[in-house]
């Protein structure tokens, strides 16, 4: 009796390790892709963007993807998150040189179908490109701010909403470090990133 | 009872959703648009199948004392297999779907067919049952899904038909509820006449 | 002040059945009358509890051994065990209370709100009150479970009494039995809709 659970879990346990192993792979390609996919789509033009670094604002850590063209710092891509209606809400922001919101993505979220969920499309999504946060207020128009919200779900959009004001906020400090030490930091993040074509 | 009936039984006489009552949970969660209730159905359609196929071939070998935790830990493994697959095929289904593909183990359908009809049928009839209930379960998620969609969010498989907003209810969770109860009065009546 | 923010999230906002649908079958089939609504909702409310501390303590040696894809199954396992342990316990300590809760206990292993629960603290990042997300630590698990088998708890004992209600009304032929406890669902959970946005 005993002999034969084991058995069974023992076959089982063995059949999930090799399946496990054979699927890592494409999983791990998958979520890579994905985010690389994000952050071309957030990003302007550019043929450099670096590796994942993190910055710490306000306690809070932030991810971000440095683009250049050639030489010049474009801007970089910032991975953003809050809480929406669902659950976490995390964002993908893409911030030009000249601080304006060159594009944003969603990375994940647990919204509710048919309403929250409508974040990713671009008919909302699509409002925040070239976005300048000094002439136009990142806050929905029920609090006095600029952005149109999606119909009933004003807690998903002032979510998205924050995550792109807080990406802006991070912004200002990741240019200040990009920057600050420019030459020495400029070459490791040249050497360490990859092509983007 | 011939190879056929097998499989038609499960979508009418046996329908798992609106004449067993069986699986409630991923059938009112899932199905918030035609196409999640599908993937939902077919994927509770394959580890259907396959849990049968396994229970009816190593049925004879299992002491009756250990059966159930047997069948459970047999089924957890394709349930856990299948989570890989998806993961590594298709993850923006696995992401919609979420929490509700490792609670196809509990799903009362599949221990149900294992101890009613697996661990007394030949391989291959096992096969063709789990086909039928599980196509029973992913026409019926189907319909529900669409259902709702059509009524909360103007919309058929994604494709809208019509730029106003629906009914929202029936995309949040009362319209779950009140959606299956007119589906399963309906087929009721259907299934009633003849 | 997190903990105040769980419980009122897990017992209303997002309550376990009216809003994230776990749990459903033993919320339609048990819960005509209100005497054994109570019954089970008991039994769920110790196993869940227990479940997750157990489930969550295994997954952390899980995690160490880097053997995360046996995660279904011990879980499983572990619920299915637990079930028959709390069983036997109860049978020697507690004749009257086994009496009370006995013939609810099996029926807990395929209910879909233990494992629900248990996977969900193990693999959801929660925040609350605008805070950073992250994981759950065993104190906010064990609390998030108590909460959510309450919340569970309420919507079993409120759709039990409504129910028996409905017994007294004549209902068309064709929504007799499940239909109408579906519709009656469906307005508690319009109910309940009301609570969102709260937390």
């Amino acid at each position: 009796m005993v002999l034969c659970l084991l058995t069974i879990c023992f076959v089982c346990s063995a059949l999930l390790a090799g399946v496990n192993v054979l699927t890592r792979g494409p999983i791990e390609k998958g979520r890579v892709a994905k985010v690389e996919k994000a952050v071309a789509a957030v990003l302007p033009p550019c043929n450099i963007v670096s590796e994942r670094q993190e910055i710490e604002v306000d306690g809070v850590h932030y991810g971000y993807y440095a683009a250049r063209q050639d030489a010049d710092f474009v801007g970089c891509a910032i991975e953003s998150s809050t809480i929406g209606f669902g659950g976490v809400l995390s964002l993908m922001v893409g911030i030009a040189a000249d601080g304006s919101i060159s594009g944003t993505q969603v990375l994940s979220h647990s919204e509710t179908p048919g309403l929250g969920a409508k974040c990713t499309d671009p008919a909302f999504s699509s409002q925040f490109k070239g976005w300048d946060s000094s002439v136009k207020k990142l806050e929905v128009r029920s609090k006095g701010g600029d952005v149109d919200a999606i119909t009933a779900s004003t807690i998903t959009s002032r979510a998205y909403t924050l995550a792109v004001a807080n990406a802006v906020r991070a912004f200002r400090d990741i240019n200040a470090v990009l920057n600050g030490d420019s030459v020495e930091e400029q070459n490791e993040i040249t050497e360490g990133g990859q092509t983007n074509e | 009872m011939s190879k056929l009936n097998l499989i038609t039984k499960g979508l009418v006489k046996e329908n798992p959703t609106f004449v067993l009552l069986l699986g409630m949970c991923p059938t009112l969660a899932t199905t918030t648009s035609a196409i999640n209730g599908m993937s939902m159905g077919l994927a509770t359609m394959f580890v259907l199948i396959l849990s049968n196929m396994a229970i009816s071939a190593i049925a004879r070998f299992i002491p009756d004392k250990v059966r159930i935790p047997a069948y459970i830990v047999v089924i957890a493994t394709f349930v856990t297999l299948l989570q890989f697959l998806m993961q590594a095929f298709v993850p923006t289904v696995y992401d919609t779907l979420g929490l509700f593909i490792p609670l196809i183990v509990v799903n009362c359908i599949i221990l149900g067919r294992a101890e009613a009809f697996a661990n007394k049928n030949g391989v291959i009839d096992s096969a063709l049952d789990g086909i039928g209930i599980g196509l029973g379960f992913t026409i019926a998620l189907t319909l529900l899904g669409m259902v709702r969609e059509i009524l909360g969010n103007l919309s058929v498989f994604g494709w809208k038909f019509c730029q106003a907003d629906g009914v929202l209810a029936f995309v949040l969770a009362p319209g779950a509820f009140i959606a299956l109860a007119y589906l399963i009065v309906v087929f009721k009546k259907l299934t009633e006449k003849k | 002040m997190d903990y105040i923010f769980i419980i009122i999230s897990a017992i209303f906002v997002n309550n376990i059945v009216l809003s994230q649908f776990l749990g459903i079958c033993p919320f339609l089939g048990v819960s005509s009358k209100l005497n054994t609504a109570v019954g089970m909702s008991g039994a769920v409310c110790f196993v869940i509890t227990l479940a997750t501390i157990v489930t969550f303590l295994l997954n952390k040696i899980l995690v160490l051994c880097n053997i995360q894809f046996l995660q279904t199954i011990v879980f499983i396992l572990v619920i299915a065990a637990l079930v028959q342990m709390v069983e036997i316990v109860l049978k020697k300590i507690s004749p009257s209370l086994y009496q009370a809760l006995g013939i609810f206990l099996p029926l807990i292993t395929t209910n879909c709100a233990v494992l629900g629960v248990a996977i969900n603290v193990v693999t959801k990042e929660f925040s609350f009150a605008g805070g950073q997300p992250h994981l759950f630590n065993l104190g906010e698990a064990t609390v998030y479970a108590l909460a959510t088998a309450l919340g569970y708890g309420l919507a079993m004992i409120l759709f039990a009494g409504l129910r028996e209600q409905l017994e007294l009304n004549e209902v068309p032929k064709a929504f007799k039995g499940v239909p109408i406890a579906l519709l009656t669902a469906g307005v508690l959970a319009m109910a309940f809709m009301g609570f969102s946005g709260m937390v």
